[in-house]
């Protein structure tokens, strides 16, 4: 029992950071119907970024302290919330009046990119992320085993998740950005500046995924140009199995795939380890397209 | 006028071009090798390391005047860690760049790709550190210079039973890694003839990220010892995540953890953990330590197990040359000369000296290669204190 509750432990921790990536997607989906693919790229970024500035100000060895932490981590997002405004201005706006399959297209056209500088610019060498915050072993209820590292996972991914909320339901920006998921021309018709609010949604939405980045950094601190492929797949399915769109959605999703990933491990086979995320889509797919909060939308044709 | 000039210029070019490459083919002055390794990617100190060894073996076997007068000149490709572009590389060596004979890789994965290649071409190979038994099986022009893995499973087994007197063990191997389930398989026959128990098997895939799942599984089975046959990253990783979740028994592992990159990345973690090296690079043995202090001096960095391996597969390949060049200067000479059948004799003929290395003074051992192709010769247990590596033991086969 104690082995099970420790599994779920853990899979919440790592689902987590599925959930702050699924969140980008969700947010992107929900204003442009477009499946952003470089997503997962930009939280590869998001994580190179950190590690960066934790060389440059020392942060990871002799400096290291919690605001050193939160001042990277703060770097880092503004890194990838630059990153993605730029993708946006360059890579979508263009085609943002074409069908979606050429934005999808142009979508997997910027993940390979960035995949591809990253390894000509930080090399295809993992590399390994410096200790911003010293591991330390926590002893919860029932002989659970947790790290600092798996507890700051989960603190911050409630926070940044509190924030957007608040920010997404109670702030004039947040409305806006509620309009235009709504209905894009009659939100730009009621003088909503709807460029605008699509560049503050890819801000907020890579500023997460780099968040994620770091956070991952933080307890896996292995890193690489190619890290973000598969969390990105993961974070999608994530999304679809909460129902794209939906932002408490986005969370579930993720915690889902993380627990049921340790699970699978745990108890099934390792090799499954990604399998499982398929498996969920499909289900999902099969049984409640719309995913687990998504609601059904017909057709317009 | 201009449109009807193109498929003159065409021509011509082709032309140039033949010309080009029969200029290419004529008799050449020195003596060209190929290597291949993991320059880049999740075990790239392997090939780093290795690249080193042969460099300096080369270069100071040039400098003091090459095979009899003739210089050895290597072309390195890299593979960036992946079988798939291993043999990728081969292919280039063996057909674009026409080297005699390849040195290359330390994965098994990666030798077993390209190995093929260079049987069905003719082209000795010579891995200098792949060690599972299957990488020679492929055929008559694969060597190799180090022990194989029925060997080193047998010494951990040995060494987690009688040294550390340890009777219950976990397994934690790379599913996706031939050297790794290789290497479980031998530790595991071995622990179980010696009386001791295996409580759990549990497995991973090269560039996983975390393991914690399968460390709960394992930690819920109280082993006394964790034995990770793995490569250097992932086992790092894997002694972090091991102390956070609290399973603090001692890990053992093969000569996959050679990397000056392990303790880099495992920490504090790896304290009072052991692993299988091919040599000790505080032998006070002279050659070994001229060896130790020529590559510190030029690389900066400490010789590892694989770099002295690399070494001496390229000693072994050139003492070969030398004594072909002595024995039969005709088939020598068809080496430097283009790529035909004359040169396809002479490789089997280089092929054959190889086999026939006795007693091979290296910096990892004496090196006798047996009727299978690999080398018979004693490994060597280090451990980690302190984030530093201390002699253990020395085992001979």
């Amino acid at each position: 029992m104690q082995e099970l509750f420790q599994q779920l432990a853990n899979g919440i921790a790592w689902g987590s950071i599925y959930a702050l990536i699924a969140l980008g997607y969700t947010m992107v989906y929900g204003i442009l119907r477009l499946i952003n693919f470089a997503h997962g790229d930009v939280y590869m970024v998001g994580a190179f970024a950190a590690y960066y500035l934790a060389l440059a100000t020392g942060a990871g060895g002799a400096a290291a302290s919690l605001p050193m932490a939160l001042l990277v981590l703060l770097g880092s997002m503004l890194v990838c919330a630059l990153v993605g405004m730029l993708i946006e201005f360059l890579a979508y706006r263009p085609v943002r009046r074409s069908s979606r399959l050429t934005a999808l297209i142009t979508a997997i056209g910027v993940s390979l990119f960035l995949e591809n500088v990253g390894l000509r610019v930080f090399g295809a060498d993992p590399k390994f992320f410096p200790q911003l915050i010293p591991p330390k072993r926590i002893t919860l209820a029932g002989g659970i085993m947790v790290t600092n590292h798996q507890i700051t996972v989960v603190v911050v991914s409630i926070l940044l998740m509190v924030a957007l909320t608040l920010f997404i339901q109670r702030t004039k920006t947040g409305k806006a950005m509620r309009a235009v998921a709504f209905h894009r021309d009659a939100a730009s018709l009621m003088g909503i500046p709807v460029n605008r609010i699509i560049t503050i949604t890819f801000a907020i939405g890579s500023a997460l995924a780099a968040a994620a980045g770091v956070l991952v950094g933080l307890t896996n601190p292995k890193i690489e140009p190619l890290m973000g492929i598969m969390p990105g797949i993961k974070a999608f399915v994530a999304a679809v199995l909460g129902g794209i769109g939906s932002i408490p959605g986005a969370v579930i999703g993720g915690l889902v795939m993380g627990v049921s990933e340790y699970l699978v491990v745990g108890y099934v086979s390792s090799t499954y380890r990604d399998a499982i995320a398929f498996v969920i889509l499909i289900l999902v797919l099969l049984i409640r397209p719309a995913g687990l909060l998504g609601r059904n939308v017909a057709e317009k044709v | 006028m201009i449109r009807s000039l193109r498929p003159l210029s065409l021509a011509a070019l082709l032309v140039a071009a033949i010309a080009l490459m029969a200029g290419c083919a004529k008799q050449s002055n020195e003596i060209v090798i190929g290597e291949y390794g993991s320059l880049t990617g999740t075990t790239a100190t392997f090939g780093i390391s290795s690249k080193n060894g042969i460099e300096l073996y080369l270069d100071n076997l040039n400098a003091a005047g090459g095979i009899g007068g003739t210089k050895v000149k290597v072309i390195v490709e890299d593979d960036q860690s992946k079988p798939e572009e291993a043999a990728t590389a081969v292919n280039k060596l063996v057909d674009q760049d026409g080297v005699i004979a390849v040195l290359g890789e330390v994965a098994s994965s990666r030798s077993m790709a390209a190995a093929p290649i260079c049987q069905q071409s003719g082209v000795p190979m010579i891995s200098p550190s792949s060690t599972n038994p299957k990488v020679t099986e492929i055929g008559d022009y694969i060597f190799r210079v180090c022990f194989i893995d029925p060997f080193q499973g047998q010494m951990i087994a040995k060494f987690a039973k009688e040294k550390l007197g340890l009777t219950k063990a976990a397994v934690f191997r790379d599913i996706k890694n031939d050297y790794s389930v290789g290497l479980a398989s031998y530790f595991t026959d071995a622990y179980h003839a010696l009386g001791g128990t295996i409580v759990a098997d549990a497995a991973y895939s090269e560039g996983d990220q975390d393991f914690k799942a399968q460390l709960t599984v394992i930690k819920s089975k109280k082993p006394q010892v964790l034995i990770v046959p793995g490569y250097y990253t992932e086992v790092g990783l894997i002694a972090r995540q091991a102390r956070e979740m609290g399973l603090d028994v001692p890990m053992v592992g093969g000569d996959g953890w050679v990397s000056d990159k392990l303790i880099e990345i495992g920490q504090d973690a790896l304290n009072g953990c052991y692993h299988v090296n091919h040599y000790w690079e505080e032998d006070p043995n002279p050659a070994i330590q001229k060896f130790v202090t020529e590559y510190k001096s030029r690389y900066n960095a400490k010789p590892d197990g694989l770099a002295a391996l690399a070494y001496d597969a390229a000693g072994v390949l050139t003492s070969a040359l030398d004594r072909l060049r002595t024995e039969d200067p005709a088939a020598f000479k068809a080496l430097l000369g283009p790529r035909n059948d004359a040169q396809k004799s002479a490789r089997a003929k280089l092929r054959d000296r190889i086999a026939s290395t006795k007693d091979y003074p290296g910096v990892t051992g004496r090196i006798t290669l047996d009727a299978a192709r690999n080398a018979v010769k004693p490994a060597v247990f280090v451990g980690i204190k302190n984030g530093k590596y201390e002699f253990v033991a020395a085992v001979e086969p």
